[in-house]
């Protein structure tokens, strides 16, 4: 992870995002329009920045690295590839609701993810079914197999208006095909995403065992139940892109002595082997708590939080008492920690309590009933609840702001990560962002401004020539992206808002923000606590942890 | 009145119903878009049998292949184990004949294992008939039910003829044993963990 801490951003290495901007950044307070050098052929870059466009400075050099693959119009999405699909999978006979490549509207949709193993046998396929695509996936396996007999990999295709980003993971190929406007990296970067899911079902060495085993071995076997897992996680990604493109994740805004309460209840809460302690609501964090004995050496990494977070809101969880085993890949992608999940009195307030003792729930259960005990006596519950209210019926469940709080008016949505943070804290960064109103109620709407946030975080964070400040007019809307050494900033203004108007409504943003950063952020992570002798997390623990291991 | 805890997992391939029959009996409700379980999940009922109060500790065991192995934790000390097939899909009672042949080998050697036939609302794509299932649970001395979640039949009895199978507390011999091997009752029915 590079500085700031940001999961999203390219990559040392990630040289193919050419289609990023060649342009001296501007500088704050300029605020001047930026236009886009588009080398890609297929990229058209930012909409045109509206009247105040300057002149188009012409395309700079755009090397295209060697471990790209030369843009082509392969055969993979034309019909014919499917006409010879029944000599696929040996199941693909039942495989055709809606999964036909030749389906138009298979074909029409905006992102495709596919998982499939290196022997080209498919796993997962975000529409249709798996079977119907047998033929589709051994094109993918053969186009990487192709690539790496000339000893080289293949990362990307850029073909008219899709991109088609390869990622391999040991024994697993993942394939993001998108018409989006998200750069190659950001693709990248939710494979990675896609890929972490899988191994916090499995483990990685599980996974590599399997297919060290049996190279032909059907992977769905052992998935069965987490596509829908999956097929969230794309969803939210695409809806609420904050948390993977700022590699952060957002809090419960709360008053700082409530949260510092809280905070302190989970540390004198605990159990034997119990390593994380997270409160949450609605995929949102209200603190957490780390043990010193098993996770003091490593920090959380936030990919691994938002991944909890993410997990925890799965709607598996809405009843009872879970136990579940899960990995947390980024800190130790070979072994199983054991979660215990309950939502708290009824409420949307979901604990959880992750520790290394396959036989520990009992004793979960009874730290859980400490910690409700404790909120009730805070009266936290009842904030809680105030704070969920804030929100509007749609979502209840996930507490937000209104971004009328702010009070500037024009100001429609914004991204904002603190970036100026003491040490210790930067174990958890975290962003905040209002609740999406009107006129971003409708899907469309909301896919056009993340759309607009991936553009404009690709920009900043080009690994050619990084922007500062981007003020970019679009149609519909007015945007300004910004980065300092303080924060991490983009905001969504109406788009009759002037330069000077702009500068205005972010500056009293910015203002804001410093007031209520107490509430908005964990300012003071709670630290270590202290808890009975317990056993380290380690790798070794994946072999003899009781979960099934391979066929 | 003696309140009585008995720990109770249930089996069976996935997609059976398990966790529909458990909010069944607990909540009473039925949700036929219910969520895959992950890993286990634990819930309580407490009912009353003759003068007993019966405390069920439902574990609702996640179906997937790859929690299979994690099982001997939640079957490990129960009292007795429910497992579940559906009567519209031949493979899970196949499934079940594995499930009942682990608890055989390593099971606790007094655990009441209940058969449930769940989805018999859809008589007309039955797959597993209704005699061949109760020949096969005969012949393990096991309770058998067909069961739907959905239309509230048979959760109720279910889980009535376990308390019922399960050994009373004043070490009597139990009334309908069939010649089931029962010896004492659960080691620590009384603990309030399991």
């Amino acid at each position: 992870m590079e500085a700031g801490g940001d999961a999203a951003a390219p990559a040392p290495g990630d040289a193919e995002d050419v289609e990023d901007t060649q342009f001296p950044s501007e500088e704050a307070g300029d605020g001047g329009d930026v236009h886009e050098g588009s080398p890609d052929p297929e990229d058209g870059g930012l909409e045109e920045t509206g009247p105040e466009t300057k002149e188009q400075p012409p395309d700079l050099l755009s090397p295209l690295p060697q471990s790209e693959a030369p843009s082509c119009t392969c055969g993979l999405w034309s019909p014919a590839a499917s006409e010879n699909s029944p000599m696929g999978g040996p199941e693909s006979g039942s495989g055709s609701q809606g999964g036909d490549p030749s389906d138009e509207d298979w074909r029409s949709k905006r992102k495709h993810v596919f998982v499939l193993s290196e022997a080209g046998k498919p796993i997962y396929s975000r529409y249709g079914s798996v079977e119907a695509l047998s033929t589709t996936m051994g094109v993918m396996t053969a186009l990487v197999s192709f690539v790496q007999s000339a000893g080289d990999a293949i990362r990307a295709i850029y073909a008219e208006d899709h991109k088609l980003v390869f990622l391999q993971q040991g024994p697993l190929l993942l394939v993001a095909v998108s018409r989006t406007p998200q750069s190659a990296s950001q693709l990248r970067g939710e494979l990675l995403a896609v890929h972490a899911q899988i191994v916090s079902t499995l483990t990685r060495a599980s996974v590599a065992r399997i297919f060290a085993r049996k190279q032909n071995y059907d992977l769905r076997r052992l998935l069965a139940g987490s596509e829908r897992t999956l097929d969230r996680l794309l969803d939210s990604m695409e809806r609420d892109p904050g948390a993977l493109l700022l590699g952060a994740v957002r809090c419960v805004p709360l008053t700082r002595p409530l949260r510092e309460a809280l905070g302190a209840l989970l540390r004198r809460c605990t159990a034997p082997g119990l390593a994380l302690s997270v409160l949450a609501v609605g995929g949102r964090l209200v603190t957490a708590a780390q043990e010193r004995t098993v996770l003091a050496e490593c920090r959380l990494d936030p990919a691994d939080l938002q991944l909890l977070l993410d997990w925890v809101g799965a709607p598996a969880f809405a009843a009872g008492e879970a136990w579940a085993p899960v990995c947390l890949p980024r800190f130790n992608p070979d072994g199983f920690f054991y979660a215990y999940v309950a939502r708290l009195d009824a409420m949307p307030v979901c604990l959880l309590l992750l520790g290394t003792d396959p036989e520990a729930f009992h004793d979960m259960a009874t730290c859980r009933r400490l910690v409700e005990d404790g909120m009730h006596t805070l009266g936290a519950m009842r904030a809680l609840r105030e704070a969920a209210s804030f929100s509007n019926a749609s979502s209840a469940s996930a507490p937000a702001y209104s971004v009328q709080a702010v009070g500037a008016p024009g100001l429609r949505h914004f991204l904002y990560k603190p970036l100026d943070i003491p040490d210790h804290h930067r174990q958890l960064p975290q962003f905040t962002s209002p609740e999406l109103e009107a006129p971003y109620s409708r899907e469309e709407e909301r896919q056009r401004l993340s759309d607009l946030y991936h553009r404009l975080h690709s920009r900043l964070h080009s690994t050619s020539r990084p922007l500062r400040l981007i003020y970019h007019v679009a149609e519909k809307e007015t945007l300004l992206a910004w980065v300092t050494s303080k924060f991490e900033l983009y905001t969504c203004l109406s788009p009759l808002v002037t330069k000077a108007g702009a500068i205005l409504v972010v500056t009293k943003l910015l203002r804001w923000v410093k007031k209520e950063e107490d509430r908005l952020f964990i300012r003071y992570p709670p630290k270590y606590s202290t808890p009975p002798a317990a056993p380290a997390a380690s790798a070794d623990q994946a072999s003899h942890n009781g979960l099934f291991t391979g066929p | 009145m003696a309140l009585r805890e008995l720990k109770v997992c249930l089996l069976g391939d996935t997609g059976v119903g398990k966790s529909s029959i458990v909010w069944r009996f607990v909540e009473d409700s039925f949700d036929p878009n219910i969520n895959p379980t992950i890993g286990a999940s634990f819930m309580t009922k407490t009912v009353q049998y003759q003068n007993e109060l019966h405390k069920f500790l439902i574990w609702d065991t996640a179906g997937q292949e790859r929690f299979r192995a994690l099982a001997p934790m939640y079957y490990r000390g129960s009292a007795a184990a429910i497992i579940v097939y559906d009567i519209t899909k031949e493979e899970t009672f196949s499934t079940l004949k594995n499930w009942v042949k682990e608890l055989g080998q390593h099971g606790p050697p007094n655990i009441v294992v209940a058969i449930a036939g769940n989805k018999c609302d859809l008589v007309d794509v039955r797959e597993v008939m209704e005699r061949d299932a109760k020949d096969y649970a005969d012949s393990i001395h096991a309770i058998f039910v067909e069961t739907s979640a959905k239309n509230a039949i048979n959760i109720n009895e279910l889980f009535i003829e376990i308390s019922r199978r399960i050994p009373s507390t004043d070490a009597n011999p139990p009334s309908g044993g069939k010649g089931f091997k029962l010896r004492r009752q659960p080691s620590e029915p009384r603990r309030s963990c399991c």
